[in-house]
């Protein structure tokens, strides 16, 4: 309708408008010189006060990275980043150690309430514990008093390790090796914060928990690492949100995150990633490569991902589970939205090893503009995994014809008694159902956000409430300026 | 209130309407009637604004605006409301938040504020009653798994609900029992106010056993090729169209049913 110029004109306005999270704001920090070496590693661990364990593993774990060979098998397209251009550690300068939000950072806890995060303990979301992270440090968890009273451990990951770190040392590693991967090795040679959750046996976390990360320093690649310990017959629902400020260079977001549920415990990870996605030309945005990894370690354990993936300009992502216990259950929710230039390659792992493991995969692909969208799974039964039994349904919407939608399901049976099944479905938003919505007086950016929020409405509804309804508006604004 | 003249519509190259002309006024109930393929459904759409159709020449004046200007959202909340002969689905997207959003864009378009949620499932209820549309189709998504009837009465529901001032409602009666129909009917009767007006595509003399028109026309090969009262639908039920295309002058073979 509107000519080709306009549209254009309405795309950038919009693409940059609806990112309301694209400012920037000056805080005082103190970052390591630029590039990678042994010496920032020890720079990083020194700052940090770290135990000596820790430095020996970050610098393995650099010595590995260095014999690797950074992957290209993902059906992303993206230019080489140079690793000695990348800052490995910035840190608002109000430090090392905070002990009441009085001491934080007017101008930080200003961003926070920018982002809808309230971090004064009074206003906070009631229900709903949050660590905060800017750039590469943890600026404040909240609620951790309360926890603790359970035994309930939730704070920065640099503070576990001054606190606790025999439970890091112990667990560290175990779910996602600094072996694994490029990226997995470059995180665990230069981390610099995350978050850590730990409950003991038998204790229901009364209150959702969750990590708001958010780059802020330029040219500061952001590696934080998340680890959370269900002890058995415990539960958790973690959240985590992701936001950047608007740039026009490319940033690194390279996160670990791992995950071990005991006997009989349960976790549910749910993520809303809203990294800064780049322009409507593709400039800018980040690069966000991150495993994710949980293992069903006891019998009768359950994880389950829920994602919201709207952000970033590449990502390649495929949080995992590992189904150890007999009759333990993965769970891989996932919408993933790819508009203007972005790419995305993100799927999940269910590797069946117990007696009567079960996986479920849903995944929701929506492509606009120029966009790439791909899934990539696997589905792998070991030879002991009997009766094991898995459902994928990958389902691929389309708006426009510029964007691509792909899916690649590997399927590994490795004995006769799994049932393993693979749905796959590629549609195109439709026109009778936009028009339908605009003849009840519905703009075309309503339309398209709710029949958006009907096709993903499976995995949306797995979501803890709270964060819901902000994936539902994110879902909409992502795809503004997409079709018309 | 509507005012169409000599619009001719193609569709790829295709002409459907060919020299349409039509003058609806507020207060009036309008019939059109004609057999399958003539351009009922063609018209509606038009009205409506779906662009897959190309509007050769004409005018469409609504309320002394352009209309053909107008972009469709823009012509639906400015009181316009399309009936569809084929109403979509929309799975996932429940008819609670369909109704709200579309309610909500409106009042806004008036500057009004947002409903609430009490407000909002008051107007509900009411609105409910009307068309005897019962919870559980309301509180499924768009259409899905809806049969053909309550699809239609889906229709007349929101209808009531979005209260329009000229309402096009394209062939709601098709395939209705007797008490749908009466629903249907009852609808467009409640509707009907000094201000507002109808405008009623049928194929059938049934429906206008409840809702009496002011007019009947008839629409054949695209244009109207005769118009009077009541009367005229009775006497196409008895009569068939074959009359009609003879009186017009029309000697073409008789339109293949789809
Ligand atoms: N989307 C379309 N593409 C091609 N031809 C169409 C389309 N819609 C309608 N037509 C044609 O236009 C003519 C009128 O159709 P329609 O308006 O649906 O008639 P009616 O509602 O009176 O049965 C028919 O010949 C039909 O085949
Ligand atoms: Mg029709």
């Amino acid at each position: 309708m509107a000519a080709a110029e306009d549209s254009n004109n309405n795309l950038k306005e919009l693409a940059e408008k609806d990112y309301k999270y694209g400012f920037y704001t000056e805080i005082e920090s103190e970052s390591a010189p630029k590039g990678l070496s042994e010496e920032i590693i020890r720079y990083i661990s020194k700052k940090k006060n770290e135990p000596e364990f820790m430095l020996e593993f970050r610098l393995k774990a650099y010595r590995h990275w260095l014999t690797l060979k950074e992957p290209d098998w993902a059906h992303v397209d993206y230019q080489k980043i140079d690793y000695q251009d990348l800052i490995y550690y910035s840190a608002p300068k109000k430090k090392p150690k905070i002990e009441s939000l009085d001491e934080v950072d007017p101008d930080l806890l200003e961003t926070f309430n920018k982002l809808g995060i309230p971090l004064e303990e009074q206003k906070a979301l009631s229900g709903v514990a949050v660590d905060a992270v800017i750039d590469s440090v943890s600026v404040k968890t909240t609620f951790q008093a309360e926890l603790a009273e359970k035994g309930i451990i939730f704070c920065s990951f640099s503070e576990a390790l001054q606190k606790h770190p025999e439970l890091i040392k112990k667990h560290m590693g175990t779910v996602v090796p600094y072996t694994d991967n490029f990226f997995a090795a470059l995180n665990s040679a230069v981390f610099s914060d995350g978050s850590f959750c730990y409950i003991p046996k038998g204790v229901k976390c009364p209150m959702e928990l969750s990590t708001y990360f958010r780059i802020n320093a330029a040219n500061t690649g952001q590696f934080e690492r998340t680890l959370i310990i269900a002890e058995e017959g415990s539960y958790v629902s973690y959240m985590e949100g992701c936001t950047a400020p608007i740039r026009d260079e490319n940033q690194l977001h390279a996160a670990i995150v791992e995950i071990i549920a005991h006997k009989d415990a349960e976790v549910k990870y749910s993520t809303v990633q809203n990294w800064w996605p780049g322009n409507y030309e593709g400039k800018g945005g980040v690069y966000n490569f991150v495993t994710k990894r949980g293992v069903c370690e006891g019998d009768n354990s359950k994880i389950s991902w829920t994602q919201v993936e709207t952000g970033s300009a590449v990502t390649w992502k495929y949080p995992s589970l590992i189904l150890k216990g007999d009759n333990s259950a993965g769970e891989f929710y996932s919408v993933a939205v790819t508009n203007n230039y972005q790419q995305a390659d993100t799927g999940t792992k269910m590797i069946h090893l117990g007696k009567n493991t079960s996986s479920t995969i849903i995944s929701k692909g929506i492509s606009a503009g120029y966009s790439n969208n791909s899934y990539r799974g696997l589905v792998k039964t070991a030879k002991k995994a009997i009766n094991a039994r898995n459902f994928s349904q990958c389902d691929s919407l389309l708006l426009g014809d510029k964007c691509g939608a792909h899916t690649f399901p590997y399927i590994e049976a490795g004995n006769k008694s799994s049932v393993i099944e693979h749905e796959a479905t590629t549609s195109k938003i439709s026109e009778d159902q936009l028009f339908y919505c605009l003849q009840r007086g519905i703009d075309m950016e309503s339309a398209i956000g709710l029949i958006v929020n009907g096709y993903a409405k499976d995995v949306l509804s797995k979501l803890p409430m709270e964060f819901a309804v902000e994936a539902q508006k994110l879902l909409a604004i992502s795809l503004e300026g997409s079709v018309g | 209130m509507l005012k169409i003249k000599d619009l001719n519509v193609s569709i790829n190259g295709k002409k459907i309407l060919k020299g349409f002309n039509l003058e609806v006024n507020a207060g009036e109930v309008h019939a059109i009637m004609g057999p399958n393929g003539s351009g009922k459904s063609t018209l509606a759409s038009v009205i409506a604004g779906r662009d897959i159709f190309t509007v050769d020449s004409g005018e469409v004046t609504y309320m002394g605006k352009n209309l053909l200007d107008m972009p469709p959202d823009e012509r639906a909340k400015e009181g316009l409301f399309l009936g569809f002969q084929y109403p979509v689905e929309i799975p996932g997207v429940s008819m609670i938040n369909f109704m709200r959003t579309a309610i909500n864009e409106k009042r806004k378009h008036y500057g009004l504020e947002p409903l609430t949620g009490m407000e909002f499932m008051k107007l509900m209820e009411e609105k409910k009653k009307i068309v005897e549309i019962q919870s559980k189709l309301t509180n499924r998504s768009v259409n899905e798994g809806f049969s053909g009837g309550e699809k239609k009465k889906n229709e007349i529901f929101q209808m009531a609900f979005l209260e329009p001032k000229l309402a096009i409602l394209d062939e709601t009666d098709s395939g209705l029992d007797i008490d749908a129909l009466k629903v249907v009917a009852n609808g467009v009767n409640a509707l009907k106010k000094p201000d507002n007006a109808s405008v009623v595509i049928t194929h059938y003399q049934r429906l206008l056993d409840y809702i009496v028109p002011d007019f009947v026309h008839v629409l054949y090969d695209g244009r109207i090729v005769k118009s009077g009262s009541k009367e005229l639908a009775i006497e196409l039920e008895e009569k068939g169209y074959e009359w009609i295309k003879k009186e017009a002058g029309i000697n073409e073979k008789a339109e293949s049913t789809e």
